[in-house]
């Protein structure tokens, strides 16, 4: 084993220890967040029991702030507790398995748009690079479509989907619906960024792959698309957030059983029978749109650290 | 107009008409019922034949968004002021900021409607507001803090107060920064409105008439209700770029080139 | 160069230990003892990472020293610092973007609270310094990279510090925009009569602009050499003439020989 291996293995040893105490100390933050709002919850509810029970009135901001009865804010205890509670009367299943269950129908609804999104906006990407002239008349409406509320338009989608498919050769189950939205979300970005990814390679390093004599397809697969990386991943986080809140307002207003949109759905509806249902499913959607952004992350540092690049904000 | 900036014009009006024209011909052609997409025609004519209810619409969204902005951004701004002027606060809040922002907020609705009442716009505005709040203060806080090492010795070397370096070099710096995150807030803001009026809210607004016309299949009522909500974004967008005109006039025009 | 007379600057048994104790410690500069005398004109020149700029970040008091003193006008560098008896040019003008040319060169004096008036009369007295008195009104991307060094410089010279401290200021210019902007600086020395100390990794530059060449060692830094520059005033000629190569050649050679002098 040379010198040069020793020092290999001990950078990348080292590198992986600060990757795991990078790691520790944002669960550790996170962590430190999620009690410092349980005692802001429950302070609050304390405080406004005090003002209950004393007589005073509430001061007039008051009037718009929640009331503190358990009701409207069920005690952090019990949200917590509720977790473990079945919701069926007659299954033993408890909550949290339903909201996992849900949790992962509504990621994989999301994760399917998500890639379909991420072939089509890279494609279009690639079509752009090719041709300027494509590139300047789609940009405009590529950074237009940001300020379009596309998550609006999920209704549409959705009842529009379960109206009107049959002229498809296969079922068009609603769940589609669905995965076309995250796709729309998807898309935009993605095509943006990438073009832009793409666009970003070392004109000096262009004209090095020109003087290999290097074909247009060796050329973009070994220098424009690792160029376009840090881009791209940048679009891939907005883009996993929005597939995630695309996904749930679309189960919500198509109904969607299986999601999450429709277990919060549910649980709202049925608000006075359980108030924190409704609490702990929310928490299961937080909890979902963390864990799609923390696996773009991951999977962005993975890759730029072979790399040694740093990554672009988001 | 010169001929450059034709050129640079050229393409994506070819395109945008050219659009247009397509989408409108292939379904006069095809013809198919109850089509997702109506041709724009159809669009225009629903919006012209509901215009006042639209318009109430958007006023009633309308209210909802600029309220939410009036909080959100101010409260990024300020928390971004904040946060920079302690690297330690900077370290731990922010990337918990960034993270935060992946929630999706908008699963909140039904837990504000439970808490300020499901008619009352406080929860709509709360959604708003914190929809806001994120992409302002990452980006603000960016822009405070993302300064040269040179400037900052060179203020060092003037033995300059934290408060003159805030002053003359970290929020001029991060003006840029804020507008961006500016004209991100005003599509958000729209858009969170729409969607939490899909909860609960006001029945006139944008939100419930999108989805009571697609619940009626008509389809194009409710594209224009979201062309609507388009344009509200739109007019946000380019009220930022305005703004942000004004605050900066040392930065170039977009078709300035740098030699 | 009276031995009587205080220096300017007075280094002593100055170290520089960056992360000390921890994996990383890095030994800058040792036992550094150097006297520059008021009105001279001073270039530290060394290899890369040789702790020059560090040098000059020490007698800016941007960075504490770990060992030793360093005085300034006959005070501590911290007070000279907090008194503002230097100005400072770096390799990157920072200049604020934000700004015009004039109003970046009126920053100092900003924010030392001179009222509008003082500040830009004696702002543009400087550009005129410079002969940039016509640019007040630009902002600095549209000046070249020469331009916007000859702004720094006017901004570190506004409020009239006794000292200039400069750190590589044309290392990222060309070389024809270089030897116009030397003759710029001695031009500027000769009439006001600073003390100036000038990093530089450039042999001719250093030759050329001072009086003395502090040659320093590689890392840790250790002054290798102090040497003397005798070649008369300098003019067109001056960098074609023989005793101007000689002088090179001494830089050079103390350069490769590391020994730090007695």
């Amino acid at each position: 084993m040379t010198t040069r291996d020793e020092v290999a293995r001990a950078v990348s040893k080292l590198e992986r220890k600060a990757a795991m105490k990078w790691s520790a100390r944002r669960a550790v933050i996170f962590l430190i967040f999620f009690v410092a709002i349980s005692f802001a919850y429950s302070g609050y509810k304390t405080f406004g029991r005090a003002i209950d029970d004393s007589q005073t009135k509430w001061p007039v901001i008051g009037r718009a702030l929640p009331r503190t009865d358990d009701l409207t804010m069920p005690p952090m205890s019990d949200i917590i507790a509720e977790f473990g509670k079945p919701p069926q009367r007659n299954s033993d299943k408890p909550l949290v398995a339903f909201i996992v269950q849900a949790a992962s129908f509504t990621f994989r609804e999301a994760g399917f748009g998500f890639l379909l999104g991420v072939i089509l906006g890279m494609g279009i990407a690639i079509v752009m690079l090719r041709s300027p002239w494509i590139e300047r008349g789609v940009s405009p409406y590529l950074v237009a479509s940001q300020t379009v509320p596309l998550v609006a338009i999920a209704p549409i989608v959705v009842i529009w989907g379960s109206n009107s498919m049959g002229w498809l050769p296969f079922e068009w189950t609603r769940w589609m619906s669905v995965s076309i939205i995250a796709t729309f979300l998807t898309f935009f970005p993605v095509a943006m960024n990438g073009i832009r990814g793409l666009l970003s390679a070392d004109p000096a390093a262009m004209e090095l792959m020109r003087s290999y004599a290097s074909t247009r397809r060796q050329t973009l697969i070994r220098l424009q698309l690792p160029a376009s990386v840090p881009y791209v991943f940048a679009a891939f986080k907005i883009a996993a957030t929005g597939a995630i809140v695309g996904a749930v307002v679309g189960e919500i207003s198509g109904g969607v059983p299986g999601g999450l949109g429709r277990l919060i759905l549910d649980f709202a509806s049925r608000y006075t029978t359980g108030p924190p249902r409704l609490y702990a499913t929310v928490a299961g959607a937080a909890v979902l749109g963390i864990v799609a952004f923390a696996l773009v992350t991951i999977a962005e540092f993975v890759t730029l650290s072979k790399r040694k690049e740093g990554s672009l904000a988001p | 107009m010169n001929s450059k900036t034709f050129r640079t014009l050229a393409p994506s009006i070819f395109v945008g008409v050219g659009g247009l024209l397509f989408w409108e011909v292939s379904l006069a052609v095809l013809q198919p019922e109850g089509f997702l997409l109506p041709a724009p025609s159809s669009i225009a004519r629903a919006l012209f034949d509901n215009f006042d209810v639209v318009w109430t619409g958007m006023k009633s969204t309308g209210y909802i968004v600029v309220t939410g902005l009036l909080v959100g951004v101010p409260m990024g701004v300020v928390w971004a002021l904040l946060v920079s002027r302690f690297r330690l606060a900077n370290e731990t809040l922010t990337p918990l900021a960034i993270s935060l922002n992946a929630i999706p907020i908008i699963a909140l609705a039904p837990i504000f409607n439970a808490w300020f009442g499901l008619l009352s716009p406080v929860s709509n505005q709360a959604i708003v507001a914190l929809l806001v709040f994120f992409p302002v203060f990452i980006n603000t806080t960016k822009g405070l803090t993302e300064v040269g090492e040179t400037e900052l010795e060179l203020m060092r070397s003037y033995a300059s107060s934290s408060w003159q370096v805030a002053r003359t070099v970290r929020i001029p710096n991060a003006m840029p920064f804020f507008f961006t995150s500016l004209k991100i807030a005003s599509s958000l803001a729209v858009i969170g409105a729409i969607v939490a009026e899909y909860f609960g809210g006001r029945q006139d607004a944008l939100g419930p008439l999108i989805v009571q016309n697609a619940g009626l299949t008509r389809y194009a009522e409710a594209w224009s209700a979201v062309l609507a909500g388009s344009a509200m974004g739109i007019a946000l967008y380019l009220l930022s770029g305005v703004l942000e005109r004004f605050a900066m006039p040392w930065k170039p025009d977009a078709d300035m080139v740098e030699t | 160069m009276t031995a009587t007379v205080q220096p300017a600057v007075q280094i002593s048994g100055v170290s520089k230990i960056f992360n000390l104790g921890k994996p990383n410690e890095v030994r800058a500069v040792e036992g550094i003892n150097l006297a520059i005398s008021e009105g001279s004109f001073v270039s530290l020149i060394g290899p890369s990472g040789c702790g020059k700029s560090t040098l000059l970040r020490l007698v800016a008091a941007l960075t504490p020293a770990s060992d030793g003193e360093i005085f300034v006008n006959g005070k501590p560098a911290e007070q000279a610092r907090l008194d503002r008896d230097y100005g400072m040019a770096f390799q990157t003008s920072g200049l604020f973007g934000w700004r015009t040319v004039i109003q970046n060169v009126e920053l100092p004096l900003h924010l030392m609270g001179w009222s509008k008036a003082e500040r830009r009369e004696r702002a543009a007295e400087m550009l005129e310094l410079v002969k940039l008195g016509d640019f007040a009104d630009y902002y600095p991307r549209e000046l070249s990279g020469g331009m916007q060094q000859r702004v720094s410089i006017a901004r570190a010279l506004s409020f009239r510090p006794s000292l200039l401290l400069m750190d590589e200021p044309f290392g990222a210019l060309d070389e024809m925009t270089r030897e116009h902007m030397q003759t710029e600086v001695l031009d500027i020395w000769n009439k006001t009569g600073k003390t100036i100390v000038f990093v530089t990794h450039s042999i001719p530059e250093a030759v050329f602009l001072s009086q003395r060449v502090i040659v320093m060692s590689a890392r840790p830094g250790r002054l290798a050499a102090d040497i003397t520059v005798d070649i008369g005033d300098r003019t067109f000629e001056t960098r074609e003439a023989p005793r101007f190569f000689d002088t090179i050649t001494q830089v050079r050679e103390a350069l490769r020989n590391k020994e730090p002098s007695a």
